[in-house]
């Protein structure tokens, strides 16, 4: 019996002792690629991977990262802060990734950017916005998009100033990202002397708001603003149609897909909505070359994919820029020196922001396409 | 003001007649072999698939008339709906029949799993959405302010009433709803007398997953939007409704989701949103500690 024993510990040793050479016969650079894969903002998820698919594919026709190919790996989060933490436990420790591009969801970025800092390698959001994911002190934590401060204020500024409401309704769907964008705005609509006429929260996964649409109703309120993602904000507003109320809805970059046209029953309850994103990507010179790349493949590069690119070309940057892979030397290359990537010139502060920001206003038009304003 | 109250009230039972049809499920489960069926959301939720694939089927061979269409679909999606039910029951929970009452009920946890997850697969994961069926509303002026009903939000009721009468009608009426009685009064007895339990459980399985399926049906219709994820609330909701009116009490399960829907549309009207939820759950344990089996359900009796 002993002996038997003793035999499965030495297989056990040797298979064990092989899975972790395996692991160190890595010579690429691996990069996580951290989002909703599934779930209801799934479609966000597919923005950040094409993304950084083709940027990934571009960079090592290029040569790649000082002579090393670079390999993605995608992680799936669904927008859940538990499976954000396991999911990033699993990239910095099974599949050895060197940076990070992700989360999606704010409230999933804030706790798995804590385990990539604690193993020392950088990430960057391509679309977190909360104002809290920077400020936490974290070395390695990157964003490429603006923050709801930014964000609410831009959209605060444009009801006062544009729609020259006087009665808004703040609606959010109690989520990290959405309670945050709210709140931004609610901020700037009160200092603009703007008192909000309500201020409520919706469930996430839920479908039927009418029992909320007929108390936004009662109130008579011109601006309704949202602060969540698109699953949540097409019932919402169709409801809101459908029960009579045409007072303006506004939102912010949660409804960036054209997913939001489906879930809002059609083009004609999407029809006039209002939201607040970075100034169109697409539109800028620098990313001619990529765009045209897309869709070639049959893609339109909307919402986030390119974010997601320049996520990725500024991680290459970072460690082709440091010679080296390790966080701490890239965080200080990349805070020191600009990175030229898909959407422009891109320089970051000492918190990881960047140092401009572009929120613009975009209307939905009746045939399922948004247009800046 | 009185306008308002009223259309909250109509928002409270739509959403309550809908609650009410997947409670069904849950409370036939429960009459008649005592275990919760907790893949009962993830069926409303195939079937919510089924419909919108039999509307775009329907709309691709040139059927756009709106009482073809929703024939055309409740037949469709009813149909495949109830052959769910029978596999689900056959697979997961005949095997599990004569063993402890704690197996089934993960083994129904595990289907609701494999439901949400093979679909999640074959259909991918993105929101899904269909057009607007039935466009237009009803306006009805009210003292100082107006009720608006959308046309659909009518539909459902009138369906909703009509599945529970057809269901009433089958449970009460017919052979095939005295094998029902029969088996949930007591399983072995009825067996002695010449009923085959094992085939009376396999339809209230079907009949459960078809009304759930008619839920499916008219909330694709309402909302127009779902995805793989769909089932897991709404379920949750029902399964409270069924407790509520009584499980195991068909009427009971109608009347726990009206007051669900009810409960929570006024009470986001008057108070807050943000609570809706606390205050029925609050609710669901009120009822419990003053009336343990719920509002129609009948006090179990311990035999000594």
């Amino acid at each position: 019996m002993p002996h038997k024993s003793f035999n499965k510990g030495v297989l056990a040793f040797a298979v064990a002792s092989a899975m972790s050479l395996s692991s160190f016969a890595y010579a690429d650079v691996v990069i996580g690629v951290a989002g909703p894969m599934t779930g209801g903002n799934a479609a966000f998820g597919e923005q950040l991977w094409r993304g950084a698919e083709q940027a990934v594919a571009d960079i090592n026709a290029a040569g790649g990262i000082n002579g090393e190919k670079i390999k993605l790996v995608k992680a799936d989060d669904a927008c859940e802060p538990k499976q954000a933490v396991a999911v990033a436990n699993r990239l910095v420790d099974s599949d050895k990734a060197v940076a990070v591009v992700g989360h999606f969801c704010s409230s999933s970025t804030m706790p798995a950017s804590e385990v990539y800092d604690e193993a020392g390698i950088i990430s960057i959001t391509p679309a977190s916005t909360n104002p809290q994911v920077t400020e936490r002190g974290l070395t390695g934590e990157f964003r490429m998009c603006g923050r709801d401060d930014q964000q609410g204020v831009v959209a605060g500024d444009y009801i006062v100033d544009t729609l020259k409401a006087k009665k808004v309704a703040v609606i959010h769907d109690k989520d990290t990202y959405g309670q945050g964008l709210a709140d931004a705005t609610k901020m700037e609509l009160n200092k603009r002397g703007v008192k909000e006429v309500l201020y409520e929260g919706l469930t996430r996964g839920e479908k039927d708001f009418n029992a909320l649409v007929t108390k936004i109703r009662s109130t008579g309120a011109e601006v309704v603003y949202f602060g969540g993602l698109h699953a949540e904000a097409g019932p919402l507003v169709r409801q809101m149609r459908e029960q009579g109320v045409t007072a303006k809805f506004v939102s912010g970059d949660g409804i960036v897909t054209d997913e939001f046209v489906g879930t809002a029953g059609g083009a004609q309850y999407a029809k006039g909505v209002l939201m607040t994103f970075g100034a169109d990507p697409r539109q800028i010179p620098d990313g001619k070359a990529v765009i045209e790349k897309f869709r070639a493949n049959g893609y339109e590069p909307e919402g986030y994919t390119l974010y997601s690119y320049a996520s990725i070309q500024t991680i290459a940057a970072a460690f082709a820029g440091a010679k080296s892979t390790e966080g701490a030397k890239a965080s200080a290359w990349l805070k020191a020196n600009p990175v030229s990537t898909v959407m422009g010139k891109k320089e970051f502060d000492a918190k990881g922001d960047l140092k401009v920001s572009d929120y613009v206003m975009y209307e939905w038009d009746d045939a399922g396409k948004y247009k800046q304003l | 003001m009185d306008g308002i109250f009223l259309q909250q009230m109509i928002n409270g039972l739509t959403l309550g007649s809908v609650y009410g049809l997947i409670a069904i499920g849950y409370t036939m489960v429960y009459g008649i072999i005592g275990m919760i069926n907790f893949a009962h959301g993830e069926v409303y939720m195939v079937s919510a698939y089924l419909a919108a694939i039999a509307i775009a089927v329907l709309g691709f061979f040139g059927v756009h008339s709106f009482p073809l269409v929703i024939l055309g679909t409740l037949i469709f999606t009813i149909v495949v709906t109830g052959v769910y039910g029978f596999a689900i029951e056959r697979i997961a929970y005949k095997p599990l029949r004569n063993s402890t009452r704690l197996a089934p009920l993960i083994s129904a946890i595990g289907m609701s799993l494999i439901l949400q997850n093979y679909v999640q697969l074959s259909q991918g994961a993105r929101q899904q959405g269909i057009p607007t069926m039935l466009e237009g509303s009803l306006r009805l002026h009210v003292g100082e302010g107006f009720v608006m009903i959308t046309y659909t939000k009518l539909f459902i009721i009138a369906a909703a009433i009509a599945g529970m009468l057809a269901l009433t009608f089958i449970i009460q009426r017919t052979r095939l709803g005295r094998m029902c009685r029969a088996t949930q009064q007591d399983r072995k007895m009825a067996q002695i007398l010449g009923i085959n339990t094992d085939r009376v459980i396999s339809y209230v399985f079907v009949i459960g997953a078809s009304m759930g399926a008619l839920a499916g049906v008219l909330i694709t219709l309402n909302y127009g939007t779902f995805d793989f994820y769909a089932g897991f609330i709404i379920g949750i909701k029902a399964f409270t409704a069924a407790v509520l009116g009584g499980i195991g009490s068909l009427p009971g399960a109608m009347l726990g989701g009206l007051i669900l829907g009810v409960a929570e549309a006024q009470f986001s009207g008057m108070v807050n949103t943000d609570y809706k939820d606390v205050f029925s759950f609050s609710l669901l344990v009120l009822i419990l500690i003053f009336r343990p089996q719920g509002l129609l359900g009948r006090p179990q009796v311990t035999k000594v």
